[in-house]
């Protein structure tokens, strides 16, 4: 090399603040504090765990088993209670029933929701702070006050016990949801890139679709994550809107209870079934989640 | 106070390194005077954020020592060092006034009020903060937010260096200016140590009296601007600094001539020796722009060039011409008579440099 | 970005969405206020009773009763979420494997249909075939939710924390997640404890996302009525019947459509009003405090 390197002079003492904290005592507090926020949120997991746990247990023992005496794991393994759920239609044809309205709501919603989502983020017009919030006020009516006046309008307008009717009464909460959501998203992609689309030519479904959609790939995928949530976990009004043809799993697991008392080990292999779906949901989605559950805004 | 020194340094980020391409910094040594105002050049992706972390602490080299007046630091984190940095984007405690934020580090090291609030006002006046002492400093503009991060680092009577860290990347342009002679200001006030990171040459060699240029994980040449500039020890530093560049040739010695392609070059007797001597087939001569002249006929000492184009630039003109097939750039003083298409370049003899495996030799050395 | 262009056009891009949400509240929201003033007989028989059945349902003791269980239900599962999703989001891995995999576990709880929660939470708090019941039973402590009306609360309790304290993590998480490294690291040269960095860093980066995990939590819980309907069936007695409890069993198990359309409007209006009021206190607290003493 061609530049001298300068000697090292010894300075005078390094005056030190903190030097009564050796490195080695420093990396053990460190280290401590890690290892306890660690077993710290494995307690928490492990709590969280147990109950889905116990489920699953009760799902792989035989009513007499469980009935018979307390065992922290199934002794006799069976799966006769999930084959009996696979096997019998009535049964299910409720995970049918609760996937095809969950489908039909994410499908309408998103569908709605994209363009007016993109006008409340990218155009003032009359009225739209007000109708904005009235959206939202629309997240904050409890659905109990809504059952009889959708029980009467489905009824009358011949939708009552179709699949329809509920992904159209989750509407109700879904599509206010959903614009909330996207115009986060869509406010945080530069106007300009609009403006270019348009001065390169783009008509507006164009450029919707092959340039904006695309560029908020992530937050449409978060959206559709709190979309088939709250679908899917709602039954209040899902269950008033139907009765046998489009009847939710929620409602069909209530027929485990009967005079001769609470077949346990259907009822826990029907919860857990109902879980499955939302894992493979949140697995779908793990990547964006992180980002997505702040709604565009921090 | 603070003499910081690194030696033998490497630094990877990944856990097991394999081979050069893995390393962030390349075995490095390197002495930072106390007092000095030092400039840490190179394009993005050298290194110079990686190397003013681990001087900060942020990092932890691995290989290698860093020594604060001959001590080892390297385990030392960086609340346990007598530094403080500023860093690209301004990072300011947005719920805090303005006082606050300057208070804050003193506060942290439980300082008595009554102390704290003449270092802050103290601060503040040379920061031209005193009218904003009293607002919410997430209502500032970015420069004001800049000079806020700044006095953080000043407040504290133990700092004895400041790194910055491409601080001026947000600020408006005409604002850069009057923040950089701020630098200097304090600089030359209160005898810290100052490493200030960028990739703007210009943003360099206002502020610094000495600058290291890194590339690829290695500080290739360390100097004052002007020698930088006369004698790049390394073809990079010939190329990166100075607008346009240098202007590089691979040469090598046939016919007892030394050729750049078909071409001879018209050179001295000793550089044609050293390129003769060279046991390495890495030969390339390297010229400043500012140092050829052009003149439409043949001259002693003088190749025939192709005329691309000229740029007048208001006080020189940048001409561009081809030899061998290779882009040049010349600088035309300005008045200079016009060229045609077909005329002859002169090297000033004394100003080519000889370069053997991308390092700088001294012409005549053996 | 805040530069919108004017176009009332726009209004064609709402058009669709206004369609379907005039479809399922509009029109629904006005059967509800056409009852809420009417008494009806039978098909043809309505009588017009003005505020009557408004100022039935506020005089009414046993809703009197259930709108300050519901205040108390939800003021506490606050208290409780918020710091506490907070902590967890806190300790959460920030990358690597072990990030996806937290989240994944952790967002569990809020993917389950809402009764199935409460079937969850029923079986495992029965004192003969529930993991908690019977430990509780066998450390010699005497708990059961269907005669005790303080287990009934402490479980109802528990199990919207196991619930819905993911949310306010995840929600938070998120938040945290936004903070530029620059941040920690200039907090480090500052010497800045870790409380200090919580306290100026982390807790005014994730105000924005507090105040939609508090909104969302006060509404959910406010309407809660899946979970406890089916752990407890809102006893024992009606200690843990909720709002949206009494409003079904009034609306479907007795058909007063009268009294229950006027308590639907009263709840509603309840939770926007609280909501609103929520709401505007935050963005005004954000607002800068106007300059004392400098200029």
């Amino acid at each position: 090399m061609s530049y001298q390197l300068e000697n090292s002079q010894r300075g005078e003492k390094y005056n030190t603040i903190f030097s009564k904290v050796t490195p080695a005592q420093r990396r053990n507090r460190n280290a401590r504090s890690r290892w306890r926020a660690r077993l710290l949120l494995g307690l928490y997991l492990v709590l969280m765990i147990l109950p889905i746990y116990w489920l699953i247990n009760m799902s792989l023992q035989t009513n007499s088993e469980i009935l018979g005496s307390m065992t922290l794991w199934p002794q006799n393994l069976t799966f006769d209670n999930y084959i009996g759920i696979f096997t019998n239609p009535s049964w299910y044809m409720g995970y049918v029933n609760s996937m095809l309205y969950v489908a039909m709501n994410m499908l309408i919603t998103i569908c709605v929701a994209l363009p007016a989502a993109y006008a409340f983020s990218r155009y003032t017009f009359i009225g739209d702070k007000h109708l904005f919030f009235w959206l939202l006020t629309n997240l904050m009516a409890p659905p109990a006050v809504f059952l009889l006046p959708y029980f009467q309008l489905y009824y009358s307008v011949g939708l009552f016990d179709t699949h329809i009717a509920v992904a159209l009464a989750h509407c109700l909460f879904n599509i206010p949801l959903a614009i909330w959501i996207l115009e986060g998203f869509m406010s945080s992609v530069p106007k300009e890139i609009d403006e270019t689309a348009y001065i390169d030519g783009y008509s507006f479904p164009k450029f919707f679709i092959k340039i904006f959609i695309p560029m908020i790939r992530s937050g449409i995928g978060v959206t559709l994550f709190f979309l088939f949530m709250f679908s899917w976990v709602e039954l209040l009004l899902a269950r008033t809107l139907t009765a046998t043809s489009a009847q939710p799993i929620g409602m069909i697991m209530t027929r485990t209870s009967t005079a001769s008392g609470i077949d346990w080990g259907t009822l826990a292999a029907a919860g857990v079934l109902t879980i499955i779906p939302g894992i493979l949901v949140v697995y779908f989605v793990r990547n964006h989640i992180a980002k997505g559950f702040a709604l565009g805004r921090t | 106070m603070a003499e910081i020194t690194l030696k033998g340094l490497a630094h990877a980020y990944t856990k097991t390194p394999t081979g050069a391409a893995d390393y962030a910094i390349r075995h490095m040594d390197h002495v930072w005077h106390q007092g000095g105002a030092y400039a840490l050049l190179g394009p993005s992706g050298c290194g110079k954020s990686t190397l003013l972390n681990i001087i900060s602490g942020l990092l932890e080299p691995s290989d290698g020592d860093v020594l604060f007046d001959g001590h080892r630091v390297n385990e030392l984190p960086p609340e346990e060092r007598n530094i403080a940095q500023v860093f690209q984007f301004p990072v300011i405690y947005d719920t805090m006034t303005v006082f606050d934020n300057l208070a804050f580090p003193l506060r942290n090291m439980n300082t008595p009020e009554y102390r704290v609030k003449p270092k802050v006002l103290e601060v503040a006046d040379i920061l031209e903060l005193t009218p904003l002492l009293w607002r919410k400093a997430k209502n500032l503009t970015a420069d004001e937010k800049q000079k806020v991060s700044m006095g953080r680092g000043l407040v504290r009577d133990d700092v004895t260096a400041i790194l910055f860290d491409e601080p001026l990347t947000v600020i408006d342009p005409q604002l850069k200016w009057k923040l950089r002679r701020k630098l200097k200001e304090i600089h030359e006030r209160f005898n810290i140590t100052m490493i200030y990171v960028t990739h703007d040459q210009l943003e360099a060699s206002t502020f610094a009296d000495k600058i290291a240029v890194m590339y690829e994980g290695q500080v290739v040449q360390f100097g004052t601007p002007r020698e930088l500039f006369e004698r790049p020890a390394h073809t990079f530093v010939g190329y990166f600094i100075g607008s346009p560049g240098m202007n590089f040739m691979a040469v090598e010695y046939r016919a007892e001539q030394v050729m750049f392609g078909a071409q001879p070059l018209p050179v001295t007797e000793q550089l044609k020796r050293d390129v003769a001597g060279a046991t390495s087939t890495n030969i390339k001569l390297g010229i400043r722009p500012e140092f050829i002249t052009i003149s439409t006929s043949s001259m002693a000492d003088s190749v025939p060039i192709q005329i691309v184009s000229v740029q007048d630039l208001g006080t020189y003109s940048l001409l561009t011409f081809k030899l061998n097939e290779q882009t040049f750039k010349a600088r035309l003083p300005e008045g200079h008579p016009p060229v045609s298409e077909q005329a002859y370049a002169h090297f000033e003899h004394a100003k080519v440099a000889l370069y053997i495996d991308e390092y700088l030799v001294e012409i005549g050395h053996e | 970005m805040n530069n919108k262009v004017p176009n009332n056009r726009a209004w064609l891009l709402v058009l669709p969405m206004l369609v379907l949400v005039a479809f399922s509240a509009v029109i629904p929201l006005m059967t509800v206020v056409n009852y809420s003033v009417q008494d009806v007989l039978g098909p043809n028989a309505r009588f017009f009773t003005g505020t009557e059945w408004f100022q039935s349902i506020l005089n009414n003791s046993a809703l009197q009763a259930a709108f300050l269980r519901q205040i108390s239900f939800s003021l506490i599962i606050l208290a409780i979420q918020i710091p506490l999703g907070i902590g967890i989001a806190l300790i959460m891995p920030k990358r690597g494997w072990q990030a996806s995999a937290v989240l994944i576990l952790i967002t569990l709880p809020l993917l389950i249909p809402w009764n199935v929660v409460g079937s969850i939470w029923q079986i495992f708090t029965r004192g003969d075939i529930g993991l908690m019941g019977w430990s509780l039973r066998e450390l010699g402590i005497n708990y059961n939710i269907t005669r005790n009306a303080g287990d009934a609360w402490a479980t109802i309790i528990l199990m919207d924390v196991w619930h819905w304290t993911p949310l306010v993590a995840m929600l938070c998480y998120s938040g945290l997640r936004s903070i530029p490294e620059a941040y920690y690291q200039a907090a480090r040269i500052d010497r800045a404890s870790k409380w200090a960095v919580f306290r100026y860093i982390q807790l005014p980066k994730l105000t924005n996302v507090l105040v939609i995990a508090v909104l969302l939590r006060f509404m959910h819980s406010f309407m809660i009525y899946a979970e406890p309907f089916v752990l407890t069936g809102g006893g024992p007695g009606s200690s843990t019947t909720f709002l949206s409890q009494s409003l079904a069993t009034m609306a479907i198990g007795q058909q007063d459509l009268g009294p229950s359309a006027a308590f639907s409007l009263i709840y509603f209006l309840v939770i926007l009003l609280v909501s609103w009021v929520f709401y505007t206190t935050i963005m005004n607290m954000q607002k800068d405090k106007p300059p004392h003493g400098g200029a």
